[in-house]
């Protein structure tokens, strides 16, 4: 029980979230709305999405230090649990700007630039899916996974800053950062991303223990 | 003068029924319902945790008789 302290922090981070997402007070905005609310729980998808990324991007190191395929299997897991919350974040992100922006989709940067980041790691599982070796198939991903790791930061975290983009905080809009976000919100938009990320890394305890079986189950077979 | 007593008093009942509204949960009410939502959202929250929790349970179970082994 002492050991999945951080799991209890983060259901209750999250229990906090949703409760005070909905009744704290927000600042009352044009277009926005209630819908300022959203912060909440559409950014913290793809703060664990990043950490998440992360995470496999230091097992990649770690795999091509060592050669240690077990780093290789942590660096995969994290990407498949950092893709679904990708993938949570485009979801939330089009419903929120249908009905501020307009629109389901539009042409901007941050947009595509996320989209093409979740084609690349898709790209990453289908890369490793198209190889026999093993260790051959950890080297040439870790290596992808770097490249990877740099192009989306360069996507979702550069490029939006240096065009015009709709996202607040990029091409001369207002952000939700330092001035902007309200003392209020911090209160809750802090613990929710923290909260998102403990259970992203709980999902993805939970992959690696399902690889560390399958691994298992393969060595059985082939011994 | 029986007419009017009758109709004054249809008038104090009439007023008084008005002022008094019977005693309702309103808690779940206020704010247009928003508490409602509030419900709906954690109790699918809670719901998938709890799964998730479950799902750990099991895959670690698992692990630990292959590990033993």
């Amino acid at each position: 029980m002492l050991k999945n302290w951080w799991k209890f922090l983060g259901v209750l981070l999250l229990a906090y979230t949703v409760y005070a997402g909905f009744m704290s007070e927000v600042p009352r905005m044009a277009i926005l709305n209630e819908t300022i609310r959203n912060l909440y729980f559409h950014v913290p998808m793809w703060f664990t999405m990043f950490t998440l990324f992360a995470i496999s991007l230091y097992h990649s190191f770690k795999f091509l230090a060592t050669n240690n395929i077990q780093y290789d299997s942590k660096a995969k897991e994290a990407i498949n649990t950092g893709i679904v919350f990708g993938i949570l974040g485009i979801i939330t992100g089009s419903l929120w700007a249908k009905y501020t922006w307009g629109t389901w989709w539009t042409g901007d940067v941050k947009l595509n630039g996320s989209a093409i980041t979740m084609l690349m790691y898709a790209a990453y599982i289908i890369l490793r899916n198209s190889m026999d070796d093993e260790y051959k198939t950890g080297r040439i991903a870790a290596v992808y996974n770097i490249f990877a790791f740099v192009f989306m930061i360069v996507f979702i975290g550069v490029l939006p800053r240096m065009t015009d983009s709709l996202h607040p905080g990029n091409g001369g809009n207002p952000a939700f950062g330092n001035y902007d976000l309200d003392n209020n919100m911090k209160l809750v938009f802090y613990p929710a991303v923290v909260g998102w990320i403990i259970i992203g890394l709980w999902i993805y305890q939970i992959k690696n223990k399902i690889a560390f079986i399958k691994t298992h189950q393969q060595n059985e077979i082939s011994n | 003068m029986k007419y009017l007593t009758s109709l004054f008093f249809l008038l104090i009942v009439s007023i008084a029924s008005a002022q008094s509204e019977p005693e309702m949960a309103d808690a779940m009410r206020a704010n247009g319902k928003i508490y409602v939502v509030l419900g709906v959202a954690l109790i699918a929250m809670v719901g998938l945790i709890t799964y998730l929790a479950i799902l750990d349970k099991k895959v670690s179970k698992i692990k630990q008789s292959l590990e033993e082994k």
